[in-house]
């Protein structure tokens, strides 16, 4: 009983990992429907860039010769992050304006390849251990109390999760910032006629998720280090996604909660059943059947098309 | 007009307006003013270039040559935001609301316009943005009021009757409290009740908060009994202007709704 709940714990923590990820495509789904493949790679840029503002044997340490503090760090990380999604507006998507969303999803897979080249050659491709102070080790008192073994960076990680989506829905459904994603999301023409400037608007989306990014560049990194292989958590917020419906903020945590619970116990119990690597499969098969049941996702918006 | 009403000057002058798509002339040459507070209609047989025409003013269209001059800044081209925050609201002929969203959140977005406070406030909802919030909600049931749609303030737009997506829709270009309001053609699909409601519900704003008008519409009762002045289109080309009465007697405009040749048959 007693692993099962510690089994479903780690399953709790690690979906919260993929829902910091999923956030981030919703993010931009919701407010301009492009699926934004390079998400992933976001988290990835975020966390490089912040660990060469800190650490000592980056870029920056050798141009200027110190190292920024933590929360310096972050909030040029932030900085960088403001400038690409710049960068991505007036390069990119300023140009496909009412094109086809495939188009739009295309080059967002160019624009993934593109930031994990240049993060390779701008920051090298080994894995970074990235330190920023979160607390390491299991919690002393859960373990002495109730003899259950939990991270105490998952728990960090899950606080801050829900932090970010209780900020995130009031801004979506509260603010005049909020209402105009939406409204760029539902018609740009309508948006356009009501003042609302495209431009504008798909920056501050674009940096909001790159905040997201960030936010997750540090939870997985302060976890398992920096890695290439973190753009790859990508494809593991596709099912996340399925299952909570792409459009909505709550959707992504509980799809991601699902999911990792889901994989973590299937691992654990039906795993030497069929000689294991469940987790690797798991999420994808579940999405699948989702899309058989309710396509649109636990909490996505029903699409009702009137003939 | 029954009621009083001060036509004042001119507020939108167009001139020498001339927009193509590729080799298709949409408009050429066409030259219009309207006058603060007044109702002035656009009429024309399809393809006439109405449409194109309101989305020179709004800036949707930019036209290759001419200029149009809104509240005495003269401009060619001009962004639909800016346009938008000089005071110019619209409809469109095929509705076009934030289904997604609410009756209440789709009229506020008519707001953003005259909200300014910053993303760092927006982003808590706190001090403020909050307080800017309340304002704005307060004009808003004004405009839900005035319109008479307090049942549907919660309903998503998306699943409510064509009638009142449209009177949502006009709902969301009053709330900007616009200098110039423009229809693109408001009654298009609706039946004779929902039409006489339009029709106040215009009436009524040109009246009570002195909006200048202009609108697009195939109806031609309601052309005649709701403007103040029409102008005449036809295949891109301006074929009268003046009141209603002048106009429907236009030899011109007759031929052009017609579709007969001038000939002396009738003499």
């Amino acid at each position: 009983m007693l692993f099962l709940l510690e089994t479903v714990i780690s399953g709790l923590m690690a979906g919260v990992m993929y829902a910091l990820v999923a956030l981030g495509f919703v993010l931009i789904f919701k407010a301009s429907g492009i699926f934004n493949f390079a998400q992933g790679v976001f988290a990835l840029f975020a966390g490089l860039a912040l660990y060469d503002f800190i650490a000592t044997d980056g870029w920056f340490y050798e141009l200027f010769g110190f190292a920024l503090p933590v929360w310096l760090g972050i909030i040029a990380t932030m900085g960088v992050m403001i400038i690409v999604a710049w960068l991505v507006e007036f390069l990119v998507l300023r140009h496909l304006v009412n094109q086809e969303p495939i188009i739009l999803f295309m080059s967002t897979i160019g624009l993934a390849y593109f930031l994990e080249g240049l993060g390779d050659i701008l920051f090298g491709s080994d894995v970074k251990p990235l330190d920023i102070g979160l607390p390491q080790g299991a919690s002393d008192y859960l373990l002495d109390n109730f003899n259950l073994y939990v991270e105490k960076l998952e728990v960090v990680a899950a606080v801050v999760a829900a932090v970010l989506v209780v900020v995130l829905a009031i801004f979506f459904q509260k603010t005049r910032i909020g209402r105009a994603l939406r409204a760029v999301a539902d018609d740009h023409q309508a948006a356009l006629s009501v003042g609302i400037s495209l431009r504008t608007i798909w920056v501050i989306v674009w940096s909001v998720s790159g905040f997201v990014a960030l936010v997750a560049g540090v939870m997985w990194g302060s976890k398992s280090g920096i890695q290439f292989s973190l753009s790859l958590i990508a494809l593991k917020a596709l099912p996340v996604l399925i299952l909570g419906g792409f459009t909505s903020v709550p959707g992504a945590i509980i799809g991601g909660l699902i999911i990792g619970v889901g994989e973590k116990v299937a691992e654990v119990f039906a795993g030497p059943y069929v000689g294991g690597a469940i987790e690797n499969w798991f999420a994808y098969v579940l999405a699948l059947g989702f899309l058989l049941i309710r396509p649109q996702g636990l909490f996505g918006e029903k699409i009702i098309e009137r003939v | 007009m029954a009621y009083e009403r001060n036509i004042g000057d001119t507020i939108l002058s167009v001139d020498q307006i001339s927009l193509s798509f590729g080799g298709v002339k949409a408009l050429s040459n066409i030259s219009f003013a309207v006058r603060e507070h007044e109702v002035f209609a656009i009429i024309g047989p399809n393809g006439a270039g109405k449409s194109s025409m309101l989305n020179c003013i709004n800036g949707f269209y930019h036209p290759q040559e001419g200029t149009i001059t809104f509240k005495g800044n003269t401009r060619r081209q001009v962004r639909p935001s800016e346009a938008a925050r000089q005071g110019i609201a619209r409809t469109f002929q095929n509705i076009a609301l934030f289904n997604g969203m609410s009756t209440l959140d789709n009229i506020m977005t008519g707001r953003n316009t005259k909200m300014n406070k910053g993303i760092f406030w927006q982003a808590l909802r706190f001090g403020p943005a909050e307080k800017e919030e309340m304002e704005h909600r307060a004009v808003v049931e004004r405009v839900i009021d005035f319109l008479e749609i307090e049942a549907i303030r919660k309903t998503a737009v998306g699943t409510l009757p064509y009638g009142l997506q449209k009177r949502v829709e006009l709902g969301r270009a009053l709330a900007a409290e616009p200098d110039l309001l423009l229809l693109d053609e408001p009654m298009a699909g609706m039946n004779l009740e929902e039409k006489q409601d339009m029709c106040r519900f215009i009436l009524d704003v040109n009246d009570e908060f002195g909006t200048t008008i202009v609108l697009i519409e195939h109806d031609m009762g309601v052309v005649m009994d709701i403007s103040d002045r029409v102008v005449v289109l036809d295949y891109g080309k301006k074929l009268a202007e003046g009141t209603p009465d002048e106009v429907r007697t236009n030899q011109d405009v007759i031929d052009a709704y017609l579709g007969v040749s001038h000939d002396d048959e009738e003499a």
